[in-house]
């Protein structure tokens, strides 16, 4: 065998370099017919001293009717995947840390989309009949397992999942949503997810990925979206979109000193890709289309820079931000940009954002690229953050019950962007709410009360729109949506609902009982307010994934915390315990039961006739043992034991053994 | 038990002579009791168990440090210890500057509350915590009768508050790097912002050296709350007010009406603006997810001798005890690895007590024979260390029983949080000297740092060790298990006298009838058995009404704390003087007539039915009070079971004239005089105080303690122990 491929293998060659350029031409088309893959960098300061990290990578595979079934860029398993259970649209995300709504903004495209609550959340819609939506949703949770060595696979179960009508996405019916709130996330989840990258993480981008230094950060996110249009109408389908994206926030390291208390300036840290990732980019992943370095500034830090240039105006020529890097007066980049963009906002008074642009194809093996900033001025700014903050926390005490509460606080933000809206007439912030609740945290949807400003509302005075689904024991969880609309000027809401803590089966509960019990978390969703950004650019933007993701008019989305609820936990040693007692009890009774049965009266008289004369002898006897057993020493009979009382003894243990059985069988399986 | 006995008795006695071969053991130990039984008289059984079974119970109560078990850390994931601690000399020198930067804003003379809430506020955000504020307003200790075994309330007493009265709780949160905010660990340091003492700014400085590793480190799990507690209502109210707003907080209303009264009170939030950080201060209330444990950190004003030490403090309301495991990792950390004395509360005057060391030698020298006999058995421990252990015991038996909590770590047990308070007592020279100082604050400073480690690493709550137990010593404990024995044994007799009371009563009657009926001839034969069987019933009802007026009694210091300006003393003269009116006001109105019936026909058995229905009540009232609170039924069954078994009507004992009776009758005339309950707190308050400052007026100011705390054992004592003992006075006093 080994000699005719031997043969072959010049011939193989052959042909792939006649191929090679036409395929090399194919891609230089760009066309959407054509599989393509691009890579993706976004680099953004955090006002807290952090850093976000924002990896993007989108592969396309065009429709199957015209491509075929066969992949060299789309990995096969996701293809597969959606060809199988008929996928529409799907999110999986595996998340470590909690995103800093307060710090990190709540207002962006990359808080809005890639803050996820703590563990794995997936959401998937199908395009099946309604009533396979459930099966499908099973298989994939699965093969998802499978996929991503996830234990993703715990969602198939009823309970943990919820068909959402609108609360989170307009997709009725063929929508399911569940989240596994105590998912542990490290590598093991990361390496299967860089392997459906074409250079994996040997080149390009995600050669930056260094474990220890990811994660070490303060958040990370591994995301995967999938959105596919095969099995819509042919011309309408862009095939598959595949969207990776992995989010960390991590902390430069900075020497102590820098980081000394008292200090009344605290100049940001300076940090560099190496001091961030240990790494540099050692030049593009030969198969991606498109490989781009961002750098995005908040709207705040650039206002803030704004004023500092315009306090250095009087010794400075008068150069924008975003227009100058070298002369910017806040901070320095060590490699200049090849391009800057602005946010195009004709409405708002607001400063744009600003985005650096740098193309990694210039860079190689002998000239790599590592991007710095080093701070020249101390800069204090803050994230945009969403219109209203939201926190959720349990109320009460004890095993009983308890009521959860989801408080909403406006931030300066809303005010300011209510205002304007306050002229055109009355206006009312709108906020969506979506929660699922596990059957065993049993909430009564007729105690929700609304506080608006610290004052108790009618109901339906300030919910617009709610459904509820209550959840059914060891079945389904509950799920309650919910469209409130406050008046603008509020400063504080709260809602309150109560619940009664349930009792589960014994073997129902997990082997850490005592740690209590997860509430996912909830989302809010403010539809009013829209996290777009618009940039200044020519054709570039459908090159660049990321801007074309910024430009999405999507929701601003928030997620509250998850819930810890202590219930009340059986004595799990119980069982045991009672199997004890009752074997005992068994063996006493059935034990003097055959006792009496077996004794003849007469051989009984005869046996004790016999036993008195003897009687000085056992009362010695009796001694000697109790005086060997104090003295922990073994007791030696002088005579060997009768036979028939070990045979008797052995009958009562295989008794014993099968009325222990029959006893566990009651206690466990009736 | 014992009627269950006797009748068995009498099934089988015509069963003896038909001479079994061998008979099994338990018709043996039946053929045993019945042949001794006919050897004394019934009674002379009964009365001979009982006192066994006491003797035996206080015995056992005296052998439980003995018996105590050396402590082990059951929690596998706590691993105390297993980590070189990282707190280092910096974070002792940033503390250092803490306390200096207070004690010189201290000195200012316009120095305000606000000016050290700021300054604190500000370290902490500058280590990047979130800080918050939480104004509170102190509970007035208010008698709730229905108060006692609900859940911390929410409803606030807001009426007259004024605006000078309220106090701020400074809050610092370190969110887990990669947690996920499920849990929380918290700190709590009590601290007066009014006037600052040295201690308190030390205890500060511990806090805050451990406060500003924990947001470097990378092993963080859980949140870390920093409570600095405004302490100048109490240390207790401060935390309980900030624990209140974090488990029910209230949503309508109250906080705009505060705003709007105390306009000066919300200056501090103004302070915000001040910072060059311009992190906001939150004004609202910061949470952070579900709290695993919670330790209060105290450094002590006096010094010790020889070496620093620290003393542990446990007891939470109604003897409620945090989990041991927690005592056990504070108890190896502090002994192992930073070389603290761990000390527990002792009762000191026991430790002179020349019985208790006899006792003690006499334990030792079982101890030594019992080795002899057998070199396994591990029994009997040194006399100074039995000495050292029962002080401990009685000392953790007298706070478990008063049910008040020995410090601000009692506010968490209300909502299921472990928690303890550990005070620090600083060698006496240390804190002069600095490097001494840096010393002592970098060996507490570890210390918590190991626990909150130790904590962190838990997956699930503290539950594998055990929540019921009294200590010995720190490192030794007895369970439940044990000692539940001792209070078994104690409480045994009850219901055996009662029954044997009941069932000598009956048959005396009965056989009263039989033998001369004159005295019933009069009445008609039908009314007067059924009277007969019914006869418990009328004990029931005086027993019933007379624990009636325990309850009213103990709700009359409800209406007496209303009436302005009162002492103490006359508060309680008060008290006393109602009570025997309500008493006699009850006498006249309901129990008249059937004592009437009665008094007409004074029957022999009447006092022991009311004995044995007496007898019965305190044995249920015990049982249940010994779920609530062990040690409170494990105290009053001592002053109680000698009390009720021996009461016996003095007109019959008097009568008999010999020695046993004339015994009896001057022991129960002293326990009857010590069982009051005022004269019992007194005497044994002068017993280890001295008799010098005794006066009547403390019993006021101590019950009043207790229903301030919604102590159980004030319910106790008012509807279990003073019914029973006015029962017993009255067996004394019956007229047969």
């Amino acid at each position: 065998m080994a000699l005719p491929l031997l043969l072959l293998r010049p011939i193989l060659l052959l042909s792939f370099l006649l191929f090679a350029p036409i395929i090399n031409f194919k891609a230089a088309l760009g066309s959407v017919t054509e599989e393509d893959f691009s890579e993706e960098l976004l680099l953004r300061p955090l006002p807290d001293r952090k850093v976000l990290a924002h990896f993007h990578f989108r592969s396309r595979a065009p429709h199957t009717s015209s491509n075929g079934r066969h992949h060299h860029l789309f990995p096969k398993a996701i293809s597969q995947l959606v060809q199988k259970f008929h996928v529409k649209e799907m999110e999986l995300s595996f998340t470590q840390g909690r995103w800093n709504y307060d710090r990190w903004g709540g207002f962006d495209p990359i808080s809005s989309n890639n803050a996820k609550p703590p563990g794995v959340e997936l959401w998937a819609v199908f395009d099946v009949p309604l009533e396979h939506v459930d099966d499908s949703w099973k298989n994939l949770t699965h093969a998802l397992s499978g996929l991503f060595c996830a234990s993703v696979n715990f969602l198939e179960s009823s309970t943990t999942y919820s068909a959402p009508e609108w609360g989170y996405r307009p997709a009725p019916g063929s929508l399911r949503y569940g989240t596994l709130p105590r998912e542990a996330v490290c590598t093991e989840n990361l390496t299967p997810w860089l392997k459906l990258l074409p250079c994996r993480d040997k080149a390009g981008l995600s050669a930056l990925m260094d474990r220890p230094s990811i994660y070490k950060g303060f958040y990370h996110s591994q995301r995967l979206r999938l959105t596919s249009s095969e099995f819509e109408s042919e011309e309408g389908g862009s095939g598959i979109v595949l969207q990776q994206t992995l989010t960390v926030v991590v902390q430069p390291d900075s020497e102590r000193n820098v980081m000394s208390y008292s200090h009344e300036t605290k100049l940001q840290p300076s940090w560099s890709l190496t001091s961030i990732f240990g790494r540099m980019v050692t030049g593009r992943c030969v198969l991606a289309k498109s490989s781009t370095v961002y750098l995005q500034l908040d709207r705040g830090l650039v206002g803030q820079l704004d004023y500092l240039q315009k306090e250095n105006e009087l010794s400075n020529a008068d150069k924008s931000v975003y227009e100058g890097f070298s002369s910017n007066p806040g901070f320095e980049l060590s490699v200049k940009p090849d391009r800057v963009l602005k946010e195009l906002n004709g409405f708002e008074k607001k400063t744009p954002s600003v985005v650096y642009e740098f193309y990694i194809e210039k860079y190689s093996e002998s000239r790599p690229f590592d991007l710095g900033l080093t701070w020249k001025l101390p800069v204090v700014w803050s994230c945009q953050k969403a219109p209203l903050h939201a926190s959720r926390f349990l109320m009460g005490s004890g095993n009983e019950r308890g009521a959860i509460a989801i408080s909403l606080r406006s931030t300066e933000v809303s005010d300011e962007l209510l205002h304007t809206d306050m002229s055109e007439g009355r206006c009312k912030l709108e906020v969506k709410v979506f929660q699922v609740v596990p059957w065993y945290i049993k909430v009564y949807f007729h105690t929700v009360r609304v506080y608006v400003n610290e004052q108790p509302q009618e109901v339906s005075d300030v919910v617009e729109k709610m459904r509820v689904s209550p959840s059914v024991d060891k079945v389904s969880p509950g799920v309650m949506e919910m469209v409130l609309k406050f008046p603008c000027g509020m400063k504080s809401a709260a809602i309150t609902l109560e619940f009664d803590k349930g009792f589960l089966h014994i073997d129902e509960y997990p082997p850490d009982a005592n740690q209590g019990f997860d509430i996912p978390a909830a989302i809010i969703c403010f539809p009013n307010f829209h996290t777009s950004m618009q940039f200044f650019t020519d054709k570039s933007v459908d090159r660049s994934s990321i801007l074309s993701k910024f430009q999405e008019n999507n929701a601003v989305l928030a997620y509250t915390e998850v819930l810890l609820v202590p219930l009340t936990t059986p004595d799990f040693s119980m069982p045991y315990n009672v199997i004890t007692i009752t074997c005992t009890v068994c063996a006493l009774y059935f034990g003097s039961l055959l006792n009496v049965l077996r004794k003849r009266v007469g051989e009984e008289e005869r046996s004790a006739k016999s036993k008195a004369t003897k009687e000085t002898g056992r009362l010695r006897q009796l001694l000697s043992r109790v005086s060997a057993k104090l003295r922990g020493r073994p007791f030696e009979l002088p005579q060997p034991p009768s036979n028939s009382s070990s045979f008797i003894s052995s009958k009562l243990i295989l008794f014993i053994l099968v009325a222990g059985i029959a006893v566990f069988w009651q206690v466990y399986f009736g | 038990m014992v009627a269950e006995k006797e009748s068995e008795s009498e099934s089988e006695t015509p069963l003896i002579p038909r001479a079994r071969p061998k008979p099994r053991p338990i018709v043996q130990l039946g053929i045993f009791l019945i042949s001794h039984s006919l050897l004394f008289s019934k009674h002379r059984l009964v009365s001979f168990c009982s006192v066994v079974f006491s003797t035996a119970g206080v015995l056992a109560l005296l052998l439980l440090p003995v018996l105590a078990k050396n402590t082990y850390i059951s929690e596998n994931a706590l691993m105390p210890g297993s980590v070189a601690p990282m707190l280092s000399n910096q974070e002792v020198a940033e503390a250092n500057r803490l306390v200096k930067d207070l004690t010189s804003l201290n000195s200012k003379p316009l120095a305000s509350a606000i000016g050290s809430q700021r300054l604190i506020s500000q370290y902490m955000s500058n280590l990047g915590a979130e800080v918050s504020h939480h104004k509170f307003h102190p509970q007035l200790n208010q008698f709730h009768p229905l108060h006692f075994f609900s859940s911390p309330d929410s409803g606030r007493v807001e009426q007259n508050i004024s605006c000078a009265l309220h106090g701020v709780n400074t809050v610092g949160i370190i969110r887990a790097p990669r947690g996920d905010g499920k849990e929380a660990i918290v700190l709590v340091t009590p601290f007066n912002s009014v006037k600052l003492n040295q201690n308190e700014a030390l205890s500060l400085a511990i806090a805050y050296s451990v406060f500003s590793l924990l947001t470097r480190v990378p092993w963080l799990a859980k949140d870390v709350i920093w409570l600095v507690a405004d302490s100048q209502f109490g240390e207790y109210s401060g935390v309980a007010a900030w624990l209140r707003d974090y488990h029910t907080p209230v949503f309508s209303g109250l906080g705009t009406l505060d705003a709007e009264m105390c306009p000066e009170s919300n200056n501090i939030y103004g302070l915000n603006e001040n910072l060059s950080t311009k992190r906001t201060i939150y004004d609202g209330f910061k949470r952070a997810g579900t709290m695993a444990a919670a330790l209060v950190i105290k450094v002590a004003d006096r010094s010790e001798q020889y070496e620093d030490s620290l003393s542990i403090y446990a007891e939470a309301s109604n003897g409620q005890m945090p989990n041991l495991d927690l005592i056990n990792i504070v108890n190896y950390l502090a002994v192992h690895r930073q070389g603290l004395r761990v000390k527990v509360e002792k009762f000191w005057p026991l430790l002179g007590l020349k019985w208790l060391k006899t006792l003690g030698e006499i334990f030792e020298s079982l101890g030594h024979l019992a080795r002899s006999v057998n070199p396994q058995w591990k029994f009997g421990i040194p006399a100074a260390d039995y000495i050292e252990g029962s002080a401990t015991l009685a000392s953790s038996l007298y706070y478990q029983a008063l049910g008040v909590p020995t410090g601000p770590h009692g506010a968490f047990r209300d909502y299921q949080v472990d928690a303890i308070t550990l005070e620090i007592f600083p060698k006496v020279s240390s804190l002069d000297n600095k490097v001494r100082k840096n010393d002592f604050l970098l060996r507490s400073g570890r210390l918590i740092e190991g626990v909150i480690r130790s904590v962190n690493n838990l997956l699930e709550k503290f539950h594998q060790s055990f929540f019921l137990y009294l200590l010995t010593s720190p490192g030794k404990f007895v369970s439940v298990g044990v000692y539940m024995i001792a209070f078994a044994l104690l409480v045994a007799p009850l219901p055996m006298v009662a029954a044997s009371l009941y069932v000598d009563a009956s048959n005396s009657d009965y056989s009263l009838k039989i033998d001369k009926p004159a005295p019933f001839a009069n009445a008609s034969d039908e009314p007067c058995i059924t009277l007969k069987s019914w006869k418990w019933l009328f004990a029931a009802k005086k027993v019933f009404f007379v624990h009636l007026w325990g309850s009213v009694v103990s709700l009359l210091p409800y209406f007496i704390c209303q009436i302005p300006s009162c002492t103490p003393t006359t508060s309680f003269i008060i008290w006393v003087f109602l009570s025997i009116l309500s008493l006699v006001v009850m006498y006249i109105v309901l129990a008249s007539p059937s004592s009437h019936a009665n008094e007409s026909q004074p029957q022999r058995g009447e006092w022991a039915i009311l004995k044995s229905v007496t007898l019965s009540a305190a044995f249920i009232g015990l049982c249940l009070m010994s779920v609530i609170n062990f040690a409170s039924a494990e105290i009053g069954g001592l002053l109680m079971v000698p009390m009720c078994l021996m009461a016996h009507p003095l007109k019959l004992d008097v009568k008999a004239r010999s020695i046993r009776t004339v015994s009896r009758v001057v022991y129960n005339l002293v326990l009857g005089f010590i069982g009051f309950p005022p004269i019992a707190f007194i005497v044994l308050k002068g017993a280890f105080e001295g008799f010098s400052g005794v006066n009547v007026g403390d019993f006021w100011s101590w019950v009043e303690s207790l229903w301030a705390w919604n102590s159980a054992t004030y319910l106790y004592i008012g509807m279990v122990y003073l019914p029973c003992w006015v029962l017993c006075i009255h067996i004394l006093f019956h007229r047969c």
